[in-house]
This record gives structure tokens, C-alpha cells and sequence, in this order.
């Protein structure tokens, strides 16, 4: 019997981006907000040695132990799923803060197409371009409506960046000027430019100078010092939640945050939750946390695990495409790409910060016509200095053998003369792509994990050729004197990093039939539960998701504190 | 090595100015806590202690954790024909990549103990990544013997006797799946073994490869600085490379 505590308003299931965003807003106005957490406790002290590459970046120092839990994962649904069994293609965030902590911090704001998707692509091309089992939606909300909740997002996290000429529209500029344009930068926004394309420096969460934002909080520069994502910041100057929007929620008295504390079940009675059921993970004992409104804030994953486990919302089938817990899942393409080996020039690639880059936009959204090509959407296409670290960064020109004598010369000889502009590619649903309970493997708990049935399509597969294109001829433009790019995108596989922006499973829209979630995150099948997240998100666009996540989240937060005063389904 | 110390600390202290200095926190009279509290006041007092002491410091970890000594002369040979010396600086041997190698076999890496290892196993995809109950450790003592096997088989002689052309031809063997293997795959162990050499060559010395930090200097990587803002919009600069250990202040 599990013991039972007193009820509170709020509890919030994972406390990273989405979860300390809603504490802080919610508890600012008077509610009681408990935030349970699986993960240990983070503060920036901890990070005193964490210029570590080996601890951190390759024996995953900060992510979840997959002992305990991962997931299952297949390519169609005639392959038997298998487990997650050692890390790959994505990173799973663990402890406070969650994968808020060990991003990047390029944060942008997905394009105004992104959200009206379906409707724009057939007003300009007609219903026919879309294919038959690609399961794309309008998402129940329009990039104006969202605007000054980014606005919001960016101020909370001072946001370093310079207008982008082909985003949506903007009511404020960024909070901060944009990050250094350094010599590697600079090379690609001349070559951008002398291509007739629009380069802009990467909106950024390490601050480009001392910041204060409207909480009050004051975090120091980023020092460029090239250990970002995987780790960190030991300055605090990568905006994350724990030196962010948690002291803010904190300092109310009103929010207790519970480590170690892994949530099993959402309990409901009717169409209302309750509560939740989780176990404090240094006992082992069951405890019971009844609240007035139930807040899913953890990864893409375990919201979906949580409802489907607690039979909460209709599962998806994709039989029929009926149900939405589960549907949509998407990913990114990543590997549209053009490495460029230099032999006269050498540059300070081993420093940099997470979010430095130049981008373009030219070949992302519908901001080119599509009439001829056999996709939709795009990418942003970029150069990164996020700094490149010794083991992970051993590029050779092709043709260099991958060990001995020539790999040691010319992975030396390159080392520092090496420089890549890649793709990020949108993600666009099908019918048989989605998430569900697996069969066979389970958690430590003995609950099964999550299985995920996904792969790559023709549309991902002529989008990655184009996105690779129009990076060489970038590259080529830069002075490469070498450059080897993808021939082929080949299969989702799920040993090699790609990218941690996994989405969807639980929607959002403007209909109760196709999508689970309202444009305020709130569930149409239970009116006390919101769930937030690029879960939401109803199909991946050509950027990290964070800075959508956070709109959405501060879009969120409006909605809970709305239906605690009247009840009731928001939109 | 009083006097290299003596530089050391200068230069450290330096960095530390600058980067009060660039972080605007000197200057903006910011209250930041976090790490950098504890670091900025870390160096007075070790300093003083470390110029004192002219005692030679022995490397207490140049021993083995795991491997038999058979399995440990045989990492190292493999390891420098994957990273070999040549005129950029020293290989595999000379890095402690062995070490490097047997100690992490030693910990979380070798039991695979941070990963999932529950029943049932089944042959997957590729794409679906590893699959077997076979864990680091045991794959090292599979995969050595075979090579050992391999080695007198094809050439009659043990892998540590053979010339750098031989090893060269059997380690291609394992890497392209020409070997035949029934318990572990031998381009999986080759692929492991690749990696744990780049590791061991160019992780923080804290983890008994990287010696010196050769690794890091072969390659003017400049290791753990603490900050880049005088350089990150600069033409190509080196930088003498400082590790872990120096934050710590000793």
C-alpha cells in the first residue's frame, strides 16, 4: 500500500525546460507546485572538472542509466524490437534540469509554415503533394498567437542573436547581441553572401554579455571555453533551468522539488487524474501524490510511457491512424552534409560554444519553391564552432584508411584544418511511425518500455540529397580544398548520433479526433492533465526544438493557471 | 620542475585575470556563484606547498587493474600499429593507451554497468546496435585469445613476435571480418579496440593515457582552458595545453 501524501495543486512530473518553466510561472501566482524528479539534484559547483571529454561526452556522464530503463526500437513493424542497449543515436537527459542542462543552447523559433504545415503546403501545391501516409496536421495554433510566448522564452533565458531575414516576425529584438562572428563564421557568411543567401549568427542560450532578465537573475558571459553539449556549464552562462527559472520558482516557498523520485502512474478516476503514483528511488517506497492538476514535463518518451501506461488518452493505432497517444513520432535529418579539409589554413576549431554558428534559412520551410522537388519543408543549414574535441574528432580525407600509419598523420595534420557545414533536416510524419508499449522488455520496475517503430522515407531521403547539395556548394564557395560529403542517407540506424530532438506522441491541434493535446497543452480526454514537450510538437521542423519547447511551455503555464481559476477545457 | 611549476602558475593565474576580466563579472560586480567561486581563490593556497616540495613524484598507476600481463603486452602492441610513433610525436605504447585501456576495463565501462543488459538476446538488425550478453571485459579476454590464435595459426608465432607487416595483416584480418568468430564478432573487437586507442591517446591524462599530454600537444589541442574569449576571434594560436590536474592547483 503506498503511502499517501497531503494533496497539493500542481505536480509536475520531470523538472527540466517545460517543467521549471511552469513551476516558476505557476508558483509566482500562488499555487502550490510539487516537482518530482528522477534524476539527482545539479548545481554548477558540480561541474568544477567537467572539461572531460571521456567522462563526460563518451561515457555519458550526465544522461540516463540505461540499465534502469531505455527503450525498444524498430525499423518497420515486421522487424521484432529490440533494446537501446548502450547509447547512439540520441542522448535521454537525467536529473534536474533534465537535457536542458547538457544542450547546446541554439535556440530558434520553428517558421510560421511550421505551424500552419498542412494548410500552406496545399495552399500553394495543392493536396497531391502531400503523400499518401504522410500524416502531416496544422498544429491548432499560428506562429503569431505563439509569438509572445517565444518573446517570453528568450528574455527568461537572454537569448543572444540578431534577426534571422527569413523568420517569422518578431515584436522584440533578442535580448543580448549575437555571439562573436570569429574567422570560421565569417568564412561562411561570405561565401552565404557571395551565394545570395541570408546568413545570420545563430540565436544562442550562452550569453554573449552579463545578462539580468526580468526575474532578476544574473548569469556571467560564456567564456567559448568548447564543452557544451554533454556538459555543463560551469559558469552558469549556458542558459539552463536550475540557473534559471528554478532559484525563481524556489524563492516563492511554494515549489518543493523531489529528487530521485521516478513517477510510474498517473492515477485517475473518470476523466480526471487524481494524481500520481511514483517511487522514491533511495528506499524503494511507493508513495502517492494526489494533486489538482497533473503536469507531464518529462523527455518525448516517458510522457508518452506514463499515459499509455495509466490509460490516459486514446493509444494510437496505426492500423487505422485512429487514436492519438503515440502518433507522429518524428525525428531529423541530420546527415545532409559537407566536410571541408583545408591544407593552407588552420583555425581555433578546438574553442567555441555550443550555439556559435552562422545559419541559413534559404532552403528551410517553404522559403524556396518546391514545386519541382520531391519533398516538403527543408532545414537550416549551418557552420558550427561548438569546438571540436580530440577523441570525437578524428576526420580524414576519403581514402585515408581508418587506423595505423596514414590515419595517425592525416587525422593529425587535419586535426585543427577541418571544417563542416551540415544540414538539420525536418522530420515529417507517417502513418506507421509512432510510439507504444514494447512487448517483451521492461524497466527496473518491471513496466514495459517504450518501442518505437520508425524509419527513414523517400521524402527524408531526396530532402538529405538536396540539403547535402546545397552544402558543398557552400563549402565550395569557403575554399575547400577537399571536400566529402554523404552519398546516400541509408536507413535510420540507431548507433550513431544524430540528433536528441526526438518528437511527437502526443500533439497538439485544433481537433479532438487527431490530436491529444489542446493549444494549451491541455488533454482533451482529461481536463487536468497537460502534457508539454516537443511531444506536442505535430511534426519536427528544421531546427533544435528547445526554443518551440519553451514557447510552449510559457503557452502552457498560461493555460494551467486559467483552468485552476475556471475549470473546464481551455480551447 | 620548480621552475616549470613557477611558469605554470603564472600563466594560470593569468587566465584567471583574463577571465574575470572578459566574464564581466570583475567589472559588472555581479553576485555568480556556481563553480567559479570555488575557483578563483583555489590556487593560493597549493601553490605555496608545491614549490616547497622537490621530492620526485613517482606514477603510482602504471599497473594493472585487469589484464594479465600476456593480454597487457599484447594491447600495447596492437594499439601502437593503430596509432603508431612517427615524426608527429609517440604512439599507443609511449601514450599509456594500455593502461588506459586496463583500467577503464576495470570500472562502469568494462561491466557495461551503466547500460541495458536484461534477457531476452536476440540477433537484431545492425541498425538496432549492439545485442549480445557478452560484456567489454570478457570481449577483450575472447577477442585477445583469438588473436593470439589467429597469429599462430597464419604466421606461427605469438602477435606480440610477429614484424609491424604481420600484425598489420592480422589486425586488418579482425577488422574486416575475415577471422571467424562464434562468440564475438572480430571487426566489433577491432572497432573497440580503435576506439579505446583514440581515448587513451587523447583523454585527460587523469586516465593514464595521454602521457604528458603528448597526445594534446602532437595535435596543438590546448586540453581543459578554462576560457577561449582571447582567442575564439583570432587566426589559428597555440596554446600550451594544461589537463584537469591544473585546476586542482598542484
Amino acid at each position: 500500500m503506498a503511502k499517501k501524501l497531503p494533496k497539493v495543486d500542481v505536480v509536475i512530473v520531470g523538472v527540466g525546460w517545460a517543467g521549471g518553466i511552469i513551476a516558476a510561472e505557476l508558483t509566482k501566482q500562488g499555487l502550490n507546485c510539487v516537482g518530482l524528479e528522477r534524476g539527482k539534484e545539479r548545481k554548477t559547483e558540480d561541474y568544477f572538472m567537467v572539461h572531460d571529454e571521456l567522462r563526460y561526452a563518451l561515457r555519458y556522464e550526465m544522461m540516463q542509466d540505461l540499465s534502469k530503463e531505455t527503450i525498444t526500437f524498430r525499423g518497420n513493424e515486421k522487424i521484432r524490437a529490440l533494446p537501446m542497449r548502450q547509447y547512439g543515436s540520441f542522448l535521454l537527459g537525467d536529473g534536474l534540469g533534465g537535457a536542458g542542462v547538457h544542450w547546446n543552447g541554439q535556440t530558434y523559433r520553428f517558421l510560421p509554415y511550421d505551424f500552419e504545415i498542412r494548410s500552406k503546403t496545399i495552399e500553394r501545391y495543392g493536396e497531391k503533394k502531400i503523400p499518401k501516409d504522410m500524416t502531416i496536421q496544422d498544429w491548432g495554433i499560428t506562429y503569431d498567437e505563439l509569438e509572445p510566448y517565444f518573446d517570453k522564452f528568450e528574455k527568461m533565458a537572454g537569448i543572444s542573436g540578431e534577426e534571422n531575414p527569413l523568420g517569422g516576425k518578431r515584436s522584440n529584438p533578442y535580448p543580448t547581441p549575437p555571439m562573436k562572428t570569429t574567422p570560421v563564421l565569417e568564412k561562411f557568411k561570405k561565401a552565404a553572401t557571395n551565394l545570395k543567401l541570408h546568413p545570420y549568427n545563430r540565436p544562442s542560450a550562452n550569453l554573449s554579455e552579463a545578462y539580468t532578465n526580468p526575474d532578476g537573475v544574473s548569469r556571467a558571459a560564456c567564456q567559448y571555453c568548447a564543452y557544451c553539449e554533454r556538459f555543463g556549464c560551469e559558469y552558469g552562462a549556458k542558459a539552463d533551468p536550475v540557473v534559471t527559472v528554478l532559484p525563481v520558482a524556489k524563492k516563492t516557498g511554494k515549489f518543493e522539488i523531489r529528487t530521485h523520485s521516478n513517477v510510474r502512474r498517473v492515477l485517475k478516476t473518470g476523466n480526471k487524474a487524481t494524481g500520481v503514483l511514483y517511487v522514491d528511488t533511495t528506499t524503494g517506497e511507493e508513495i502517492e501524490q494526489p494533486a489538482d492538476i497533473v503536469v507531464l514535463t518529462s523527455y518525448v518518451f516517458n510522457n508518452v510511457r506514463l499515459l499509455l501506461q495509466s490509460g490516459i488518452g486514446r493509444p494510437y493505432d496505426p492500423k487505422t491512424g485512429t487514436g492519438v497517444i503515440g502518433k507522429n513520432y518524428a525525428y531529423q535529418v541530420q546527415k545532409g552534409s559537407a566536410t571541408g579539409f583545408f591544407e593552407k589554413e588552420e583555425f581555433n576549431t578546438f574553442a567555441g560554444a555550443g550555439s556559435l554558428g552562422m545559419v541559413i534559412d534559404d532552403y528551410n520551410g517553404d522559403n524556396f519553391d518546391h514545386s519541382k522537388l520531391n519533398f516538403i519543408h527543408g532545414g537550416s543549414i549551418a557552420i558550427s564552432q561548438t569546438g571540436l574535441r580530440p577523441i570525437s574528432n578524428n576526420k580524414v580525407p576519403k581514402g585515408t584508411p581508418s587506423w595505423g600509419k596514414e590515419f595517425k598523420e592525416n587525422s593529425i595534420k587535419y586535426a585543427n584544418r577541418t571544417l563542416s557545414v551540415g544540414g538539420q533536416g525536418s522530420s515529417m510524419p507517417f502513418k506507421h511511425h509512432y510510439l507504444d508499449l514494447d512487448p517483451t522488455y521492461k524497466d527496473e520496475f518491471g513496466d514495459p518500455l517504450i518501442r518505437i517503430t520508425y524509419d527513414f522515407e523517400e521524402q527524408d531521403r531526396q530532402l538529405a540529397k538536396y540539403l547535402n547539395e546545397r552544402c558543398v556548394e557552400i563549402m565550395k564557395e569557403m575554399g575547400a580544398d577537399q571536400i566529402d560529403s554523404m552519398n546516400e542517407l541509408g536507413p535510420y540506424d540507431i548507433t550513431t548520433y544524430q540528433s536528441t530532438h526526438n518528437t511527437g506522441g502526443v500533439i497538439m491541434g485544433a481537433d479532438p479526433n487527431t490530436s491529444a493535446v489542446n493549444n494549451y497543452m491541455q488533454m482533451w480526454d482529461a481536463e487536468n492533465v497537460f502534457v508539454i514537450g516537443a511531444t506536442a510538437f505535430a511534426h519536427n521542423g528544421g531546427y533544435n526544438p528547445t526554443g518551440t519547447v519553451g514557447a510552449l511551455s510559457y503557452r502552457a503555464a498560461e493555460g494551467i493557471l486559467s483552468y485552476k481559476q475556471k475549470g473546464g477545457i481551455l480551447a | 620542475m620548480p621552475e616549470n611549476t613557477k611558469q605554470q602558475d603564472k600563466n594560470e593565474s593569468l587566465t584567471r585575470r583574463r577571465f574575470l576580466k572578459s566574464s564581466g563579472i570583475a567589472l559588472g560586480g555581479l553576485a555568480v556563484g556556481g563553480a567559479l567561486g570555488s575557483l578563483i581563490p583555489f590556487k593560493e593556497k597549493t601553490s605555496v606547498e608545491n614549490v616547497k616540495s622537490d621530492k620526485k613524484t613517482e606514477n603510482y598507476n602504471l599497473a594493472l587493474m585487469y589484464f594479465t600481463q600476456e593480454q597487457f603486452r599484447m594491447v600495447e602492441a596492437a594499439t601502437e600499429r593503430i596509432f603508431p610513433a612517427d615524426d608527429n610525436g609517440p604512439g599507443a605504447k609511449e601514450l599509456g593507451v594500455a593502461y588506459f585501456i586496463d583500467h577503464q576495463l576495470s570500472g562502469d565501462w568494462g561491466f557495461n554497468s551503466r547500460e541495458y543488459m536484461q534477457p531476452p538476446f536476440f540477433k537484431g538488425e545492425k541498425v538496432q546496435g549492439y545485442q549480445g550478453r557478452i560484456r567489454r571485459r570478457e570481449i577483450f579476454d575472447i577477442g585477445l585469445r583469438e588473436l593470439q590464435n589467429y597469429s599462430l595459426t597464419k604466421y606461427k608465432k605469438n602477435f606480440i613476435d610477429l614484424s609491424d607487416e604481420e600484425q598489420d595483416d592480422v589486425l586488418t584480418d579482425f577488422a574486416e571480418d575475415k577471422v571467424n568468430l562464434t562468440t564475438i564478432s572480430a571487426s566489433g573487437f577491432f572497432t573497440m579496440l580503435r576506439s579505446g586507442t583514440l581515448e587513451g591517446a587523447y583523454s585527460d591524462p587523469l586516465y593514464s593515457g595521454n602521457r604528458n599530454m603528448e597526445g594534446w600537444k602532437m595535435r596543438n589541442y590546448p586540453g581543459s582552458q578554462m576560457a577561449y574569449t582571447d582567442v575564439i576571434d583570432k587566426k589559428f594560436t597555440v596554446i600550451p595545453p594544461v589537463s584537469l590536474k591544473d585546476h586542482l592547483g598542484h
